[in-house]
């Protein structure tokens, strides 16, 4: 496909001057909605993680009345409560020279160069301000024994900025959140619409004016207006079928949008995160992630010598009795800077191209190892000194040890003894990367707002701050920025000019034929009597995905899995057989609707791939590599963000492209050596 | 293993409902109880049946979805574990299994196993946080120190997943290890201290207004409690109440 050289049909509304000082001049000069005009505007949420959360209860807090939706029985349960290792902050807590510049740096260049830099200077400069806030709501973070609050690293940097609450954090995060909302719920600012599916967006003479649901308790179809709506959905790595996104994770409210004209921007950058618990069988549901955290004091590796690995998969030797010089800790070999802690998508290319050369150390030959031994002993020995204890008691360090790491990660090593039933203070965790993340999303303007006047889209399902990949514990950083600290601000740019506009009347045609769309879908969706479920399809997506759109990708590749999505998406509406009744609790309808929007995003997602032919972050074209086998960017040709705009059904997407300008930054090639 | 399940089934809230057998074939031990559920739901829709209802979304025991009794245990046999993280190795072929919804006057069934649970956020919007302004004017998060043990009794309270386990397993349908965990969360930290009086009677307040029965030191809660949230939680639930109907 020709990519399309129009200019850029959208201003990014950037403000000029420095890029230390735009977001307080873009805040000082943004039109503003004076309290008591907020009273007559209302505003849309979908969503409660920690973006659609923290923003909910902002707005709320700020005047403007907000209806927040989630399909889960409550908000507490968005997918944020899943995120484990911790968010980052720049407050230099640790005195190793953070600072707001830097985090600012070491995001741009994790995400390799394809992210909007000023949107990345705005959420380090807010980071700060996150903790404070979290610390106010009673979040308890993890502390040290002065009191204080405690940090540790992720991949991709230098210095200790994440705080964490064990491998909890993005409950505890999100739990404040809802602590927030529930606020004001209870003072009646918030009306909250739990088991409630967004299926469809209503724009009115071009604006954003409402939302379609279906109540997922009993099948209404209902109509709800206002001058605004937030998309604060999430990700879409469920696209792949199996991914550590929960279950109902999907990409439906950014799918409408899209389709009433949002542009989706650079949908094929994924992010597989290198350690993740290895599928086991066909039955599988979903993945589970062992958090990055764990590579703080994990070593990877796999064995030296074939012969070790034909006996590791038989079975007739364990890990544990190969010697130190018989293992290969490839990313220490590779990368001796960055070590255990380069990025992840370094780390998983790696374990990939290790696992492809025939040393994965399952039946499967996709696993490689995770260990904590000398972790364990490190440790053990520290606290024996510390505390005056003998030694050279290898089993006194031992069990010492094992309770440093038990008190750092204790939930995580009990969840993947649970699912792999083997004891990872014993033995080395086994893990494989997994679909984790996606930084492509829903394309915004600097305040957050779509190609849709008055659609905003905040959190994970926008594509902002991530460039091709997104670093460790800076999604949930990003979520809680844009929600408590930059959408409440400049959503008030955009509702300047509706203090005057009155409530938005729903029985109109435009919210008329949007719900005749979703009521159409429903009875199609539902008029076989036999054939696949909607299960059946989700999964063959899921292969298409990984195998031809994953880990590394290729032209002819590429090209195949549009054509064979295009065939099961036929195969689909003809043949799903989808139970039960429209009017009723039913899961299977909900998954289908689900489904069928994955079914056309798995499609751009490929075109966007087979569009950017140059290696960027998690986008790996095996055509644009280096001979030592990392990613080579083309920045003379790939500097921008590709933005689809939707044609119309079965028409080819045309793409815009979003020039990336750096100013403060010198683009260089990436390297953790 | 093959497996004679025998399950709850009820159309939606109004309709009465009742168990029904189910045999399934070559369960794998290394599926979850939930993978084992997914099998059975694809064998029913193959044959043109309605399959059954189950709330669930994380699988790894942290979003607080998945329910069941299992075999009369809220959460299935396994200390400590959610339904989602329980594995079919915990079972042997031939076994039958009773799964039934978390049963509460508190929680009605909307379908099958799935029941509403909405009671807790009604709790929770009473009280259960602190009234700041999300603005970020606040003070530096380290200008408050916090002795780490406080912090980690705090983190230990606030690791409830809100499942209800602890009501379904109760006798008297009793919420208060889930009221007494967030009361006890904030009541660890200098933060909830400004409100703790209004925090605990709001809440215990609308508990009851929920009907939520009251507490007579069974224990089931903590028993069955995938998080292990203490029974220590209860007691400082009533001492807070007490406290703050005193002063
Ligand atoms: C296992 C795991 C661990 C992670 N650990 C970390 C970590 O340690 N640090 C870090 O920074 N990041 C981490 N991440 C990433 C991070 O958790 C997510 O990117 C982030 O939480 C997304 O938040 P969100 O608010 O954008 O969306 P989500 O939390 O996904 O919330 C989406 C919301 O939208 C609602 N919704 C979706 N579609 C609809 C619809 N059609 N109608 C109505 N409602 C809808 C849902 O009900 C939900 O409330 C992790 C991710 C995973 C999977
Ligand atoms: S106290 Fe335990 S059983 Fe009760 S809701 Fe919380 S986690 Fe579930
Ligand atoms: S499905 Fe989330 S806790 Fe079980």
């Amino acid at each position: 496909m020709k990519p399309n050289d129009k200019k850029f049909p959208i201003p990014s509304r950037v403000p000029d001057g420095n890029i230390q000082n735009k977001w307080e001049k873009h805040k000082g000069t943004i039109r503003l909605v004076s309290p008591a005009n907020k009273r007559n505007i209302d505003v849309i949420v979908v969503g409660t993680g920690l973006a659609g959360a923290s923003a909910s209860a902002t707005l709320a807090e700020l005047g403007y009345n907000v209806k927040t939706f989630c399909f889960q029985d409550s908000p507490r349960r968005a997918h944020s409560i899943a995120a484990q290792g911790g968010i980052n902050a720049a407050k230099n807590y640790q005195g190793d020279g953070d600072s707001n510049y830097r985090l600012f740096y070491d995001t741009i260049k994790g995400g390799d160069y394809r992210s909007r830099e000023a949107n990345v200077y705005r959420l380090a400069e807010v980071s700060a301000n996150i903790i404070d806030q979290c610390v106010a709501q009673g979040v308890p973070f993890a502390r040290d024994y002065g009191g204080l609050l405690d940090n540790r690293s992720f991949g991709g940097v230098l210095v200790s900025r994440t705080f964490y609450a064990k491998g909890q954090t993005g409950q505890q995060l999100l739990l404040g959140a809802y602590s927030a909302l529930n606020r004001q719920i209870n003072r009646g600012k918030v009306k909250m619409y739990s088991r409630h599916e967004m299926m469809e967006l209503v724009v009115v003479e071009g604006k954003a004016r409402g939302i379609i649901t279906r109540n997922l308790v009993n099948g209404e179809i209902e109509r709800h207006g206002a001058h605004a709506v937030v998309i604060a959905s999430g990700g879409y790595g469920n696209v792949f079928y199996l991914s550590t996104n929960a279950m109902g994770s999907n990409v439906t409210a950014n799918w409408k949008i899209y389709k009433k004209g949002a542009f989706f921007a650079n949908p094929c950058f994924t992010q597989i995160h290198p350690t993740c618990i290895p599928v086991s069988g066909e039955h599988q549901s979903k993945l589970t992630l062992m958090s990055e955290s764990l590579r703080n004091d994990g070593r990877i590796w796999v064995p030296k010598h074939k012969k070790d690995v034909e006996k590791i998969r038989k079975k007739e030797l364990k890990p544990t009795e190969i010697a130190e010089q018989d293992r290969d800790y490839y990313l220490e070999r590779r990368y001796p800077a960055f070590g255990n802690l380069v990025p992840r998508d370094v780390a998983s290319r790696a374990a990939k191209e290790r696992c492809d050369a025939g040393y994965g150390v399952n039946q499967t030959g996709q696993a490689v190892y995770l260990d904590f031994a000398s972790a364990i002993y490190r440790y053990g020995k520290e606290k024996a000194t510390s505390t005056g204890q003998d030694t050279k008691n290898k089993k006194l360090i031992k069990k010492l040890g094992k309770e440093v790491i038990k008190a750092k990660y204790g939930n995580l090593f009990q969840m993947y003894e649970k699912i792999v039933d083997e004891n990872p203070y014993e033995t080395p965790m086994q893990i494989f990367p997994a679909v984790h993340y996606t930084m492509g999303g829903v394309w915004v303007d600097y305040n957050l707002m779509t190609s849709i006047p008055g659609c905003f889209t905040i959190g994970e399902a926008n594509f902002s701050d991530h460039g091709a990949n997104r670093l460790g514990a800076s999604a949930l950083m990003q979520g809680l920025a844009d929600g408590y600290f930059v959408l409440p601000y400049t959503i008030g740019d955009y509702l300047a000019d509706d203090i005057k506009t009155g409530q938005i009347d729903t029985n109109t045609k435009d919210f008329e034929e949007a719900e005749n769309n979703v009521r159409e879908f429903i009875s199609n969706i539902l008029s076989n009597d036999s054939g696949n479920s909607v299960d059946y399809y989700h999964k063959k997506l899921g292969k298409i995905m990984w195998n031809k759109c994953g880990m590394s990708r290729n032209e002819k590749d590429l090209k195949k899995a549009i054509e064979e999505i295009r065939n099961l998406r036929k195969d689909f509406y003809k043949n799903v057989f989808v139970p039960g009744e429209p009017n009723n609790y039913n899961e299977e309808l909900a998954k289908a609707g689900r489904v069928a929007d994955f079914l056309e995003l798995g499609e751009l997602f490929a075109i966007d791939a087979l569009e950017r032919q140059e290696s960027c972050g998690g986008h790996f074209r095996e055509e644009h590599q280096t001979p030592e086998g990392e990613a080579l960017r083309n920045d003379a040709e790939y500097t921008f963000v590709s933005c689809w705009e939707f044609q119309g059904k079965d028409k080819k997407p045309l793409l815009h492209k979003e020039k990336l300008i750096f100013d403060s930054i010198e683009l260089k090639s990436r390297s953790y050596k | 293993m093959d497996l004679l399940l025998k399950i709850w089934r009820q159309k939606n809230s109004t309709e009465k409902g009742g168990v029904q057998n189910y045999r399934i074939k070559n369960i794998e031990p290394d599926m979850s109880f939930l993978e084992m559920l997914d099998v059975l739901n694809q064998q029913l829709i193959n044959e043109g049946d309605d399959p059954i209802a189950f709330d669930h979304d994380c699988r790894e025991g942290i979003c607080g979805s998945c329910s069941l009794v299992i075999n009369g245990a809220p959460h299935g046999p396994d200390k400590g574990t959610t339904t989602c993280q329980l594995h079919m190795r915990k079972f042997k072929s031939g076994d039958t299994i009773y799964i039934e919804p978390f049963r509460s006057s508190s929680f009605p069934v909307i379908k099958d196993l799935v029941v509403d649970r909405s009671a807790f956020d009604r709790i929770q919007q009473a009280g259960g946080y602190v009234s700041i302004n999300t603005s970020g004017n606040t003070v530096d998060a380290n200008a408050t120190p916090i002795p780490k043990p406080d912090a980690d009794e705090a983190f230990k309270s606030a690791a409830c997943i809100g499942c209800g386990a602890c009501v379904a397993a109760c006798k008297n349908s009793s919420a208060m290890l889930f009221v007494g965990a967030k009361v006890s969360q904030y009541a660890h930290l200098p933060q909830g201290k400004v409100e703790r009086k209004e925090r605990v009677i709001n809440m215990v307040e609308q508990m009851d207004k929920e009907g939520f029965g009251s507490c007579t030191n069974t224990g089931a809660c903590e028993a069955h409690c995938p998080k292990d949230i203490s029974l220590d939680n209860i007691m400082r639930l009533n001492q807070e109440y007490l406290k703050s109907k005193i002063l």
